[in-house]
């Protein structure tokens, strides 16, 4: 057995099991549990994207109708219809998700590239059509709600307390991490690789690229039935924003943060997306705006996600010369501080002077002042430009100490 | 002898310019059968059209007595024949092993097979391993394509040209861009890779040609104009005229 | 036949909007091999930038500066944003201009508020064109019409006939020759880019008072601009043409009538999803679009 391999799964484990012990509060346990769901959804993304390159912008179909599907099976069983372990419910969702991964993957397949993000988009904006249009099914507006507690609880467990759905999800979270990491061990794993890198040289090898991006999809398009299926049981109940292209925005947003040329990637966005979603919202209404510009900044500097900055550290940890980018760090980090407060002044009065109707008067970060006034906007724009022209000098002194840090090491190798 | 390649009247256009006019052509089984041309001959194209890449304007192209005209590379490929490119075509983001191991998968029977964990394939490994000892990179297994020099990516591109155990191999320029020694490298690989092999070549240098070549047929403005054993081309009047003639023309532009 | 003709020029103006649209958004596609995910966004700027600029001076002036700040706020995008992402492919491309329609579709969102924005068809442009049988076809309509015709003569002109526009042509397959002989692509480019975006911004000031303007006016028309693309095939300024006016003809009728189909459903109701049905179907039978030419 391969020592490694044995640890980190091991340390997963044991990670998802203390978490909620460690981080107690009933807010941070529905963060915990939606992070969970959504790292198998991200995951499921990004074999699409990051393991096969096809750029999708309607992945929430299959976890949305893979949910509608499961909320409708518990409410049979709830009904008595028929009998299912509560537990085994993602699998319903996964099992749909993948339904319509063969249906809907059979037509988006057929082409690749810009080609194929656009039409995944075009299905995507057709099923929430359709989702609307059939209220019977779908709920409409309002969607489909469903209690998770079913007939008598076994073992103690009824799902009723959210501890217990915690452990659910965290269970079928590592299950579902273990799964997709052993299926890019595969052939099809593999050649899926080989399919996004070169689908030229991958045909002239045998393989029908276009069959080998298909049945990619069908087998994401299971993981994201399974999240579908955990969301259900975890918000009790499924709506058209299940199916919405915001939502599939937003598994997009999160997996490239996290970092598309890792398998772990997209584990990290998913933690990040959540809680980013979550603490940021409580605080200002544009936080959407702040998502949407760090996004951008990441495509243009870091495309490689946070996990390529994270992993870019460590040859510079092994040569124990990380504490030579402190002071750099420090720098920039000052500088961001500046361009950030002064970023944050001016959207947040340019938020409060569109929507807010009771006067000018506006607090933030405890001060209290006027929005309209002058020395208010003149602090913000100076602060911001101050920061950003601090940041390119900042930037550069990095730079310089890296590639400074990087040309002792190689000298200290050879 | 039978054929393992027939052209019959293959003809190619792109819009209106037509690039191949009526080519047929007969490879027979286990030789080593050379194209030669000069530029802007459509030996590219000729080539694009038996693997596939390519549709045909017009024509039959057979296989080993099968029709392959239409079909994709893909099935081409698993018809048994393997094309390498003259512009490096490989997987970039893989190492010489991955690499190669791609191009035994579908071979090996494992197709589309995600039950299985391709770190346990011991038939696939004991390949992929027999051809990167052939080509000489058994060394470098674990290199990234992409950091390997350049005679070694085209070594590599061999690799995965025969990899799979096809039958009926076309090399397009394997010598392009190499010093003289890595010629005659290249040259005693083609060699010992293609034994029991069919080989279509296309190259530039003549020296290479006439050390492998059984036959070598002469394509010109889209024609193949003659077909026959290297000294017969070398003497031919038509041949000479047409390479010495483009240079004529070059001269008189110029 | 009343209905018929009233429906059919209706179609043709939204579908000639819809062109204007696309075809710009294929332009810079064949051009720079860019997906502008954004493009819908520049529309919606263009929308609002009228709105504003016709509430102060009017809307003849509107029509001329609203196109040329949308255009001008396009370069700035190529030159400082999708200009240093050029290098990492086009799937980075096409993910910055979808985080890019984020964010520009967020700040309309904080400038302008939430509710839609009362931008009017001016007064001169108001009343009835002509009659048909007993409906009044209105003047603005009319005038869209000719906007958007005008608007296609002149790319179309600019481009075989001017010299930028043989630059522009032969930069497509050949960017590096072009450079060598001497001219400034990285510029044509953002040109191009610039100008696509200010063609985005005039069918926003046209289509602006015709329709709604509202912070989700982006992401209502986006999605059908793209199907529009795939279906005409994509770089075909040909196809795109057929496919707009087909699209636009189709979701004009579709709304109108209330024909029952399955599922207790009318037509009407259905519409919304009709054009993207038409994209499914065309995938099975004909992948490749209507006219299809350059693959993504």
């Amino acid at each position: 057995m391969n020592w490694k391999r044995f640890f980190l799964w091991g340390t997963t484990a044991i990670v998802f099991a203390a978490a909620p012990h460690v981080f107690t509060s009933s807010f941070a346990l529905t963060l915990l549990t939606q992070m969970g769901s959504f790292i198998i959804f991200a995951l499921s993304y990004n074999m699409l994207l990051g393991q096969g390159g096809m750029l999708s912008f309607g992945h929430a179909v299959y976890s949305g109708l893979g949910a509608y599907i499961a909320v409708h099976a518990l409410n049979l069983m709830g009904k008595g219809a028929f009998v299912f372990p509560v537990t085994l419910l993602p699998l319903i969702g996964g099992l749909a998700g993948m339904v319509f991964g063969v249906l809907f993957g059979y037509v988006t397949t057929r082409r690749a590239g810009t080609t194929f993000a656009l039409i995944s988009l075009g299905v995507g904006e057709m099923v929430f059509a359709c989702v609307l249009m059939f209220p019977g099914f779908f709920g409409g507006e309002a969607g489909v709600s469903t209690n998770r507690v079913v007939g008598k609880p076994f073992l103690g467990i009824s799902y009723g307390p959210a501890i217990q759905v915690y452990y659910l999800v965290a269970v079928w979270c590592v299950i579902s991490i273990a799964a997709m990491y052993a299926l890019t061990q595969t052939p099809l794993g593999r050649m899926a690789n080989a399919v996004r890198d070169n689908p030229e040289r991958a045909e002239f090898v045998g393989y029908d690229t276009q069959k080998v991006r298909f049945l990619q999809l069908v087998l994401s398009s299971f993981f994201a039935g399974v999240s579908g299926g955990l969301s259900c049981i975890n918000f009790e109940i499924v709506s058209a924003e299940n199916v919405s292209a915001l939502r599939s925005g937003g598994v997009l947003i999160a997996t490239f943060i996290g970092g598309v040329p890792f398998f772990f990637g997209p584990i990290l966005g998913a933690i990040l997306f959540i809680f980013f979603v979550a603490a940021l919202s409580g605080f200002t209404k544009a936080w959407l705006l702040y998502l949407g510009l760090f996004f951008v900044l990441m495509v243009i500097y870091a495309p490689g996600g946070l996990a390529s900055l994270l992993l870019m550290h460590i040859p510079l940890l092994r040569a124990r010369r990380l504490g030579r980018l402190a002071l750099p760090y420090l720098l920039a980090a000052g500088a961001s501080a500046l361009a950030l407060a002064g970023l944050i002044g001016v959207v947040e009065m340019v938020y409060h002077l569109s929507e807010v109707s009771g006067g000018t008067m506006m607090a933030l970060a405890g001060l209290e002042f006027d929005a309209h006034s002058h020395t208010a906007w003149a602090i913000s724009i100076l602060l911001l430009v101050a920061g950003l022209v601090a940041l390119r000098f900042a930037a550069s002194f990095f730079a310089q100490r890296w590639s400074a840090v990087q040309l002792e090491m190689q000298g200290r190798a050879s | 002898m039978s054929a393992a390649l027939e052209l019959h009247d293959v003809h190619k256009s792109f819009g209106s310019t037509k690039i191949i006019n009526g080519v047929s052509l007969e490879v027979r089984a286990g030789e080593r059968h050379a194209i030669i041309g000069p530029n802007g001959a459509g030996k590219s194209t000729l080539y694009n059209l038996i693997s596939g890449r390519f549709p045909v304007s017009s024509g039959k192209i057979i296989l080993k007595g099968e029709e392959i005209t239409g079909l994709r590379p893909f099935e081409i490929n698993r018809k048994g024949l393997s094309r390498s490119f003259q512009v490096t075509n490989i997987f970039h983001n893989m190492s010489v092993y991955e690499n190669i191991r791609c191009a035994v998968l579908w071979p090996a029977g494992y197709r589309y097979s995600f039950w299985s964990r391709v770190a346990g394939l011991k038939d696939v490994q004991r390949r992929a391993e027999e051809t990167m000892e052939r080509i000489g990179l058994a060394r470098r297994r674990n290199v990234l394509a992409a950091v390997l020099t350049y005679a070694e990516q085209r070594a590599l591109e061999i690799g995965i040209t025969i990899a799979g155990g096809a039958s009926v191999v076309l090399l397009d320029e394997p010598t392009a861009g190499m010093s003289r020694t890595e010629t005659a490298q290249a040259v005693q690989l083609i060699r010992e890779v293609t034994v029991g092999k069919t080989l279509i070549m296309v190259e530039h240098d003549m020296g290479v040609i006439f050390d492998l070549a059984d036959r070598i047929s002469v394509l010109v403005y889209g024609e193949i104009i003659a077909t026959g054993a290297p000294a017969d081309i070398r003497s031919n009047a038509a041949v000479q005229e047409a390479y010495l003639g483009s240079l004529k023309k070059e001269k008189e532009n110029a | 036949m009343e209905f018929f003709l009233v429906q059919a020029l209706n179609g043709i103006s939204y579908g000639l909007l819809l062109f204007m649209l696309s075809s710009g958004l294929t332009l810079v596609f064949s051009l720079m091999g860019v997906l502008n995910f954004a493009h819908a966004s520049f529309y919606m700027l263009g929308a609002y930038f009228a709105f504003q600029v016709s509430t102060r001076i009017g809307f003849w002036p509107a029509l001329v500066l609203a196109p040329i700040l949308v255009g001008a706020i396009g370069m700035l995008v190529e030159r400082f944003g999708l200009r240093k992402v050029h290098r990492f492919g086009h799937v980075a491309e096409l993910l910055f201009t979808f985080g890019l329609a984020y964010l520009i579709d967020e700040a309309v969102h904080l400038i302008w508020g939430r509710s839609a924005v009362d931008y009017r068809v001016p007064p001169d442009l108001d009343g009835p064109l002509f009659a048909i049988f007993t409906s009044q076809y209105p003047i603005y309509r009319g005038f869209m019409m000719l906007v958007s015709v005008a608007m296609l003569i002149a790319i179309w002109l600019a481009l075989t006939r001017t010299r930028i526009g043989l630059v522009i042509q032969a930069a497509l397959t050949h960017p590096q020759t072009v450079e060598a002989l001497g001219h400034n692509v990285p510029r044509v480019f953002m040109l191009v880019f610039g100008g696509g975006a200010a063609l985005a911004g005039l069918a926003g000031v046209i289509g602006g008072n015709a329709f709604v303007t509202e912070p989700g006016m982006a992401a209502a028309v986006g999605p059908i601009i793209f199907v529009t693309v795939v279906v005409g095939g994509m770089g075909s300024l040909a196809g795109a043409f057929v496919a707009s006016l087909l699209i636009g003809c189709l979701q004009t009728f579709a709304v109108a009538l209330d024909w029952p189909l399955f599922f207790g459903l009318k037509l009407s109701q259905v519409a919304p999803v009709l054009p993207y049905l038409l994209m499914v179907l065309l995938l099975i039978f004909r992948p490749k679009g209507l006219m299809g030419r350059r693959e993504g």
